[in-house]
């Protein structure tokens, strides 16, 4: 079923949320970092990965979920996090480790833990197959029609607990979606360097699945895709693999020099960007105006402000809350 | 002035692997952007151009199977130096390291030799949170058949390097994150230091007496060694004299070395960046109440991060991962 108005709308908000949460962060991460770059220094320290143009995957997909349903992320997790629907200023707050983050400063932007919209990510690849599958089952025992989802990179999928979690749910019919963000690169190992066949989907055969090729970054193509094998799910006939071509503006983390891959590159994508085609596709059907869609993106600018400054303002956790909540 | 020349240490193990697989065609090396990237912390950096696809082998992200791949060539007569990027990804794949690769040689008698160097990155202190920032040596140090080495400066680094390619047994290398001399991460200037271009080894179980002194023992390795010597810097302005051992490696450990100094200082500090329980803190400890019992003028002090996983936020991280501050304090605690 094709998309409400409603939802074209949310889908972009959400879109321009997640793609300007990511490029404030940039910003914000290089804070104190200069003239000297040191990973440990600054607002934002640590680790960051970025999934500006990566939008599509996770907006087409969580735009068929509801707050039952469970989301596994990566590493790589912000634009999962915004679709699935956490609050934007605890997830902030928790990267800029407060007190008031989500782990109160403990998790950072790898481990982010929303018990309210039953998501949570990992900085470990291919981490979160097994635990959908956890989640999936969890609902089959509960008789919900609640389904899981495990979103992984192409170069997770090499990985065992890949293999071992589609047995897993092929043979207990499992309500979960694997969903693979095939963005070209394992950070600097391309897919033709690391996957001994083109598509991830050919890999559902291996466990009698369904398995579905996305091939352009596309929210539309993904809310398809995404919503027949949801549906699928729901009705209690098992899982489903699909594999979206995607593509991660930054860097594997910031400060990759990302000497891997050729310089323009980056640059070619965005000419393509996937939410100026969705705008352009939606408004051409006449399904939103641009006038709808601007309004959109300043709730999503105002939104995203207003996360940064809550965050920004949040007192740190004291040093020895460090002793706390090792146990229940 | 080319015997002067100073290098960083991830340069030092570059340089090290680079002469051993020039010097043994059965050498190579296997790992997740080892090739193009040169090793996410710069281990193999410059490799690939020297040496080609075909023996710097980027891998796709498989630790079981390209880990185990190397348990399996190592039993063809082939020397694999193989990278787990982080130490702690070390779940993924444990098995064909802790039941496999350790194990394989006792189990059959003897007869098979895993001349295996598998390289990993360790260490926290720059907010990478629990599930990157971990030391975990200790765990590995555990099951028997793994020899276990730590280097702190770049020295160290290249001779333990070579030694465990020459090794003939499955070794663990382990270097510090915030030791490499990285463009992007911040390290100690004592970590870079002066480096023959000619190959050397440094001999496993041989711990370094970094800084001599005769008050107080601190027992330390990787970037806990540079942190005690700036407590020792700071003790010896207040007339404490703090003798910093450097264990370089858990597996073979040099006992006689933490023994001979207990005689000299009869105090000892323990300084880990492992885990506080179950670990080598605990173990130097029992080797001090062991064998230097009658020698210790006071109780055995350990410093390490107290049983909890390394928290992301600034503030707590620094809380648990003992400072030179800490280090500093717990000594003088014990001096006085």
């Amino acid at each position: 079923m094709a998309p409400s108005t409603e939802q074209l709308l949310e889908m972009d908000r959400q879109a321009w949320t997640i793609r300007l949460f990511e490029e404030t962060l940039a910003q914000v991460y290089m804070e104190g970092k200069s003239p000297v770059f040191d990973i440990g220094s600054g607002t934002i320290p640590g680790e960051m990965h970025l999934s500006a143009g990566q939008e599509p995957v996770a907006v087409g997909t969580c735009a068929h979920l509801g707050q039952e349903d469970t989301v596994v992320g990566t590493h790589r997790a912000h634009h999962f996090a915004i679709a699935k629907g956490v609050d934007l200023k605890e997830m902030a707050a928790e990267i800029f480790g407060k007190e008031t983050g989500l782990g109160k400063g403990k998790g950072g932007h790898m481990h982010l833990f929303d018990l309210k919209h039953k998501f949570s990510c990992s900085g470990i690849v291919g981490a979160s197959f097994p635990v959908a599958c956890g989640a999936a089952l969890a609902a089959k025992k509960k008789g919900k029609d609640w389904v899981a989802v495990a979103f992984a990179g192409e170069g997770a999928a090499n990985e065992g607990s890949f293999h071992e979690s589609l047995n897993l749910a092929a043979l207990w019919k499992l309500p979960v979606i694997f969903i693979i963000e095939d963005n070209s690169w394992a950070i600097s190992v391309h897919k033709s360097k690391s996957t001994a066949i083109p598509y991830n989907s050919q890999r559902a055969a291996a466990y009698g699945i369904p398995g579905v090729r996305v091939e352009k970054n596309d929210f539309l193509s993904v809310y398809d895709a995404a919503g027949e094998a949801i549906a699928r799910a729901r009705r209690g006939e098992g899982p489903t693999l699909i594999e979206v071509k995607t593509y991660r503006y930054f860097g594997h983390f910031m400060g990759d020099a990302e000497l891997y891959r050729p310089k323009d590159e980056v640059k070619n994508l965005k000419a393509a960007d996937p939410i100026d085609q969705f705008e352009q596709t939606i408004i051409a059907k006449g399904l939103v105006s641009r006038a709808q869609l601007d309004k959109e993106r300043e709730t999503a600018v105002k939104a995203v402000d207003e996360a940064i400054e809550f965050a920004r303002k949040s007192p740190y956790p004291k040093s020895e809350e460090a002793l706390e909540h090792v146990f229940a | 002035m080319s015997n002067e020349r100073e290098l960083t240490m991830a340069k030092a193990i570059a340089e090290a692997i680079s002469q051993e697989m020039e010097r043994d065609e059965r050498a190579f090396v296997m790992g997740e952007d080892v090739g193009v990237y040169g090793g996410i912390f710069g281990a193999t950096q410059g490799l690939l151009s020297k040496f080609g696809p075909e023996r710097i082998m980027d891998t796709p992200i498989s630790e079981t199977a390209f880990i185990g791949a190397a348990t399996g060539a190592a039993a063809e007569g082939m020397r694999p130096i193989v990278e787990l990027m982080f130490v702690d990804f070390f779940g993924v794949c444990m098995d064909q390291i802790y039941n496999h690769l350790a194990k394989n040689t006792y189990m059959s008698g003897g007869n098979l030799h895993l001349p295996v160097v598998l390289t990993t990155a360790i260490g926290g202190g720059y907010s990478d949170a629990a599930q990157h920032s971990q030391c975990l040596y200790s765990i590995f140090a555990h099951t028997p058949g793994l020899k276990i080495v730590v280097p702190s400066t770049a020295y160290d680094a290249k001779g333990l390097m070579i030694e465990a390619i020459r090794d003939d047994n499955p070794v663990m290398y382990f270097f510090h994150k915030g030791l490499m001399g990285l463009g992007w991460m911040r390290y100690p200037e004592r970590s870079v230091n002066v480096v023959p271009e000619q190959s050397y080894t440094i001999p496993f179980g041989k711990a370094d007496v970094k800084r001599p002194g005769t008050d107080i023992t601190i027992v330390c390795l990787a970037m806990m060694v540079h942190y005690a010597l700036d407590a020792a810097e700071k003790l010896s302005k207040e007339g404490i004299e703090a003798e910093v051992i450097d264990l370089r490696t858990l597996v073979p450990l040099d006992r006689e070395a933490v023994i001979t100094s207990i005689k000299k200082t009869h105090k000892l500090l323990v300084v880990d960046e492992d885990y506080l329980g179950f670990g080598l803190s605990g173990e130097i400890a029992a080797i001090a109440a062991d064998e230097a019992f009658e020698y210790l003028d006071a109780p055995v002090k350990r410093l390490a991060v107290p049983n909890v996983p390394i928290p992301y936020s600034r503030p707590m991280e620094q809380f648990v991962i003992p400072s030179a501050e800490a280090i500093a304090e717990a000594a003088r605690s014990l001096a006085r």
